[in-house]
């Protein structure tokens, strides 16, 4: 199995045993990410990073991945300093920074325009979000932290928190970990539940049946994870509801005294107030680990793609 | 007595029959066919047929139907028969067949969709389900039924 000049647009385009090797490749990279070896795979080669929305995470450990692979990385954050400013689109802009690169990484608002990326560039496209749609490499390196923290996914009771209509990370996930047959358990407020298509893709996929619960308190007790996304304000149409509602779902030192005592807390980031900030500092918290952890996914999907692994 | 269809064969052209009683009006709308469309064009509705009880069947003189407007009238009107006429006579006769991918002939719904910017790519859907269909958009990969789409 070889992953050479893949694009990775949509996790739906990953096999199981594919996501594996990434998995199992992330692991040998990370004393290199970590920095405390150095590797020069990548010497010579050019990742461009197009980011036409803001991003921190993901842009900077894309770099971070290619500088400890050895290589370089050229790229802007906003268009304002590009010719889109003056009217260019996608396709023209594709076209000319394939020709200076040779793997594409690209964040944009548009659903569906890193699919288009990949069908222009003859240089493998890495999707970095595209808008609500698509975001597989939060999704890999969510299923990596999960396995590095709890040591497995198979048969774990992961409970999925917050708004699971529109967080695109939640609903990759959700099929994600379907795949490898972890137990879902869905929390949202009423009205940002799980949309019916994401529900029947599991079933059908996987033979999976989420429980689904609008009480918190209901759904957390057993969860070995809790993977908590932000629930934001303009979902609902009353404020006084918005701010009842992100209270009623807010992970506290409180409500955690209700779980496992071994559970962990993971979050996309970055979090605003749906995490208490004394949570940060229990054992429990494993966030920012998280954010480490897309260093090595992504060392050892820039690796795979380009055949030097 | 048999009864006899009130509309006379067409030379040239083409026929669509066995369409469900009622999605007749629909077929013409797919295919574009109402006002500034001059060639000859019979609806005829709630016809008899053994079949399926009652159809509707199209009559378009002087036409051809391409791949695409096959594909998108399989979407309303799936069993349904594509004939093509020449000198009266039926010289190829074929059942309409919902196909798996729908490429440049519909438009996302989706305003978010890369499909409904200034870049120059046609629309393609996956029909992920075809009782009733349900298509997957190949760019914004949203699911939609089919009357989001039509």
């Amino acid at each position: 199995m070889s992953l050479k000049g893949r694009d990775i647009i949509s996790i739906r385009d990953l096999k199981k045993d594919e996501v594996e090797l990434i998995l199992d490749s992330a692991e040998k990279m990370e004393s290199y990410a970590r920095g405390e070896k150095v590797l020069k795979l990548m010497e010579g080669k050019i990742l461009g990073t197009l980011f036409f929305e803001p991003s921190t995470r993901t842009r900077l450990s894309f770099t971070a991945a290619m500088q400890r692979l050895g290589g370089q990385v050229m790229g802007f954050s906003g268009t304002s300093v590009t010719s889109i400013a003056k009217g260019e689109n996608l396709t023209d802009t594709i076209r000319t920074v394939e020709r200076y690169c040779d793997i594409i990484v690209i964040r944009h608002p548009l659903e569906g325009s890193a699919r288009l990326a990949a069908e222009v560039s003859s240089k493998p496209v890495i999707n970095a979000g595209d808008g609500a749609n698509q975001h597989p490499t939060q999704t890999l390196l969510d299923l990596y932290t999960i396995k590095k923290v709890k040591g497995r996914i198979k048969g774990l009771n992961i409970a999925l928190l917050g708004d699971l209509k529109y967080a695109r990370t939640m609903r990759s996930l959700a099929c994600a970990l379907a795949m490898f047959d972890a137990d879902l358990t869905l929390i949202s407020p009423r009205g940002l539940e799980m949309t019916s298509d994401i529900l029947s893709e599991i079933e059908n996929n996987y033979g999976k049946k989420p429980f689904q619960t609008n009480d918190i308190d209901a759904g957390l007790r057993k969860a070995d994870v809790i993977y908590i996304c932000r629930i934001q304000k303009e979902r609902f149409e009353d404020k006084y509801e918005a701010e009842k509602m992100q209270k009623a779902f807010r992970i506290t030192p409180e409500v955690l005294s209700q779980c496992k005592d071994e559970v962990a807390i993971l979050h996309p980031l970055p979090k605003v107030t749906e995490i208490d900030p004394r949570v940060d500092e229990m054992k429990c918290a494993k966030y920012f680990d998280q954010t480490f952890y897309g260093v090595p996914v992504r060392m050892a999907l820039l690796a795979l793609i380009s055949g030097v692994m | 007595m048999k009864e006899e269809l009130k509309v006379k064969k067409i030379k040239d052209g083409t026929v669509i029959d066995h369409i469900k009683a009622g999605l007749g009006k629909k077929v013409l709308d797919i295919l574009g066919i109402g006002d500034g469309f001059s060639n000859t064009t019979a609806l005829l509705m709630n016809v008899p047929s053994e079949k399926i009880g009652r159809k509707d069947i199209v009559k378009i003189e002087n036409k051809t139907l391409k791949k695409e407007e096959v594909d998108k009238i399989a979407l309303i009107a799936p069993n349904a028969t594509w004939n093509v006429i020449k000198d009266f006579k039926v010289v190829r006769k074929s059942r309409i067949e919902i196909p798996d991918m729908l490429e440049g002939i519909l438009k996302c719904p989706n305003p978010k969709c890369i499909t409904n910017s200034n870049e120059p790519i046609k629309p393609n859907f996956i029909i992920e389900e075809k009782e009733p269909v349900r298509l997957r958009c190949n760019y914004c990969e949203r699911l939609f039924d089919l009357k989001d789409v039509l």
